[in-house]
């Protein structure tokens, strides 16, 4: 198996954070802790596009290069993970990450950052598969039940991808292949009519 | 005497002056550490598939492909 990767196609999104809400609600992740998150780019301009970001897994993850305990590891399937018993919660990795995929946790009365929390690709942690210790520690392990994530398996228009890179990439390809190019097969030309165009009167509008 | 004395301050003023050249490079030679942690159990070795990983993998390709509509509706 190759690398498992994440996609998100921003044809596609249409902003709805269905991916957010199923991540948070499988992983049981406390409040103010965001793994994944939808950001738009030219918001409320026409033409804008949305995308489902998280941690990446990096296949030379700067987050791994950057820590000073070492506690991040890649699985067999190119998964990044940690161990949270090793971390920290320096913020390092924080700063490292090009997309703000490390959060952490507000500990104690005094607002003390807690140890980092990360995507997981739904595949726990360094303690036993399925375990409640795993749970408590770093969600729910979807990979060890023969699922994929929760955030791509519950897009609605599937605009978010997870699994195998090269799975991924022959289902965009051949979808690009199906729908053409551009706006104008699947986005705001579909909807809208393409930038500048006039709207077209009601039948029977005063003029 | 003076120009001894003149000798040995030029020669001092040379030394010094040629002192920053014998810097010796400050670049950082940077090694990737190592996992420190615990060790990961396998995704396969769950209750569900039991170390069978050829099983795991027919799993997780099928429900790869259920991503595709293409190939959902045909």
């Amino acid at each position: 198996m190759a690398r498992m990767k994440f996609l998100c196609d921003a044809e596609r999104c249409i902003e709805c954070n269905g991916c957010v809400t199923a991540c948070k609600q499988e992983h049981d992740v406390p409040w103010g802790v965001n793994r994944r998150r939808v950001v738009t780019i030219n918001d409320g301009v026409p033409g804008e596009r949305s995308i489902s970001v998280a941690c990446m897994h990096c296949s030379d993850a700067p987050c791994m290069a950057v820590c000073p305990v070492d506690c991040f590891y890649k699985s067999e399937e190119g998964v990044v993970l940690h161990d949270k018993d090793l971390c920290i919660g320096c913020g390092y990795c924080f700063y490292a990450c090009p997309f703000g995929a490390p959060q952490f946790p507000q500990a104690g009365a005094f607002g003390v950052r807690g140890k980092m929390d990360k995507c997981t690709f739904c595949s726990g942690g360094p303690e036993p598969n399925n375990s409640a210790a795993e749970f408590k520690k770093y969600g729910r392990n979807r990979l060890a039940e023969g699922k994929l994530p929760a955030c791509a398996e519950m897009c609605a228009t599937k605009a978010l991808l997870a699994g195998d890179g090269d799975v991924l990439a022959d289902i965009y390809r051949e979808r690009v292949t199906m729908r053409g190019k551009g706006a104008e097969v699947w986005g705001w030309g579909t909807a809208y009519g393409p930038p500048g165009a006039k709207p077209a009167a009601p039948a029977g509008a005063k003029s | 005497m003076i120009r001894t004395i003149a000798t040995a301050a030029v020669g001092a003023v040379i030394a010094f002056g040629l002192a920053g050249c014998g810097e010796r490079p400050q670049v950082i030679e940077y090694k990737q550490g190592k996992y420190q942690g615990k060790a990961d159990t396998q995704p396969y070795d769950s209750a569900t598939f039991k170390g069978d990983k050829a099983e795991w993998e027919r799993v997780i390709k099928n429900r790869n492909q259920n991503q595709n509509e293409y190939k959902r509706t045909s």
